[in-house]
């Protein structure tokens, strides 16, 4: 048996990285629901967050790939996971504070490959596992999310246009809460296992579970919650830039982008991708204004963000390397307590800075002026 | 092992196509059968109504939405399934 104290911090930092994963994320399924007021912000984060407990209860397929698939569970110590969730937690919150829609499950499994590195050399890595499960998909979900989208867009606008626009838009209101919901299921489903594999994989490390263990009951249960709870929490800032930066949308588009992201998340997570949700999601939003004909698509939006997805890998990777290489130096359980103190020092830093221009849910929808943060401060702006 | 798994690859596009651009495009149907009919005739182009009040017009939806609806169950079925594998005997 290893070190039981050690073995809590790190399950205790994965939930509160699984916490991180559910509000930089609630954007996927909500933002052009809560853009075209198809419902009102409190609420749409909250039918997200029951949804997304639901969802991690419904497949267990990926988290077997994040587990045993892309790393030698043999090599795997307690510091490698706790020093890669920190590479994870930090990538998540700094790039929730500028707004950026990058890929949480990019930056967890950045962060433990950096760890590894740090530890054991490129030998405990499985390459071709990381080109052909993560990579790979990452660059091609977007893609074909994007095609997807445009054309469940093109469709629906060709398909309703003798309605009156209020009609319309009214009707496809409707569709959209009906498809954010889906999102907020697969959400649950593809996200919240990538939380549970770490946890299963800090397990084995610890001596605590066989090799090739699955997760524990107990293990599912703390996940979905904790992913749930950050769902509900809502990061408003991703939400805005998803529902307001990217594209101006209107409720059709909405719903063509949700089940776009819907299908694809869903078909891949069922094919044992652990893919981005927000990757999909963010395509199938650009999708949506490719496919219909005078829609302002912000291109420099997309440019940094599709920047930053480039960069998750590597980031978190060398936080994640930086951390393994303090904790082993320190040594013992020392090293890895230090590594988490910090990481607490840092979030407060980030969370501090946030509250000085905040974005919650009463600003969530004020005009787009080109950064995340909307140029006055409405105290008193409607719910 | 190769990169990438073509016969993965295409699935995901054709199925991700039909629930993801056809579903909503059935939905869309529905819609525009609901609407027909007198009531959002005379209706002014701002007016929200959807529903028009033509019978067949409201079977055409309701087959509509039935269909979308038992695609989405059948959808998260087969993901409970693929998820959750039976025990090997």
């Amino acid at each position: 048996m290893g070190n039981d104290v050690v073995l809590g911090l790190v399950v205790v930092t994965a939930l509160a990285f699984d916490f991180t994963n559910g509000f930089h994320d609630t954007g996927n399924a909500m933002a052009t629901t809560i853009a075209t007021g198809a419902l009102r912000p409190r609420i749409a984060v909250a039918l997200s967050g029951v949804l997304n407990l639901i969802g991690a209860f419904l497949s267990l397929a990926v988290a077997a790939t994040i587990a045993s698939g892309l790393v030698d569970t043999k090599l795997v110590t307690l510091t490698v996971v706790a020093a890669g969730l920190t590479g994870a937690i930090v990538w998540n919150l700094l790039t929730w504070f500028f707004g950026i829609p990058s890929s949480s499950s990019q930056a967890l499994i950045g962060g433990v490959i950096g760890a590894m590195l740090a530890a054991a050399g490129g030998q405990a890595v499985k390459w071709h596992s990381l080109v052909a499960k993560v990579i790979l998909p990452a660059v091609l979900a977007p893609v074909i999310a994007v095609l997807v989208a445009a054309t469940g867009t093109w469709l629906l606008y060709r398909i309703s246009r003798s309605l009156t626009s209020g009609g319309r838009n009214h009707g496809f209101r409707i569709g959209q809460i009906g498809s954010a919901s889906m999102v907020s299921l697969a959400h649950g489903t593809n996200d919240a296992q990538k939380t549970m594999g770490v946890i299963t994989l800090a397990l084995i490390a610890n001596g605590t579970l066989p090799a090739n263990a699955t997760a524990p009951f107990w293990v599912i249960l703390t996940c979905a919650l904790a992913i749930s709870l950050g769902t509900y929490v809502g990061g408003w800032r991703v939400i805005r830039t998803l529902g307001k930066g990217l594209v101006k949308i209107e409720s059709p588009q909405g719903m063509a982008s949700q089940s776009s992201s819907a299908a694809v998340i869903l078909l891949s997570a069922s094919f044992g991708y652990a893919l981005s949700t927000t990757h999909v999601a963010t395509g199938s939003i650009i999708g949506a204004g490719l496919g219909k004909k005078g829609t302002e698509v912000r291109w420099n939006v997309a440019g940094r963000t599709v920047s930053a997805w480039a960069l998750t890998l590597p980031a978190a990777g060398i936080v994640g390397a930086a951390a393994y290489g303090l904790a082993s130096a320190i040594g013992g359980s020392a090293g890895v307590i230090v590594d988490l103190l910090i990481l607490v020092a840092v979030s407060a830093v980030i969370y501090a800075r946030s509250r000085a221009s905040k974005v919650n849910h009463t600003n969530v929808n004020d005009e787009w002026t080109g950064v995340v943060t909307p140029a006055e401060p409405q105290p008193i702006a409607a719910a | 092992m190769s990169l990438i798994n073509l016969s993965a690859l295409w699935k995901i596009v054709v199925f991700g196509l039909l629930a993801g651009a056809g579903l909503p495009a059935i939905f869309a149907v529905g819609l525009l059968s609901l609407s027909r009919g007198p009531k959002t005739r005379t209706a002014g182009a701002d007016s929200e109504a959807v529903v028009g009040g033509s019978l067949a017009g409201m079977i055409i939806a309701a087959v509509c939405f039935l269909v979308v609806l038992a695609a989405i169950g059948w959808g998260i079925y087969e993901v409970y399934r693929i998820g959750h594998p039976a025990p090997a005997k």
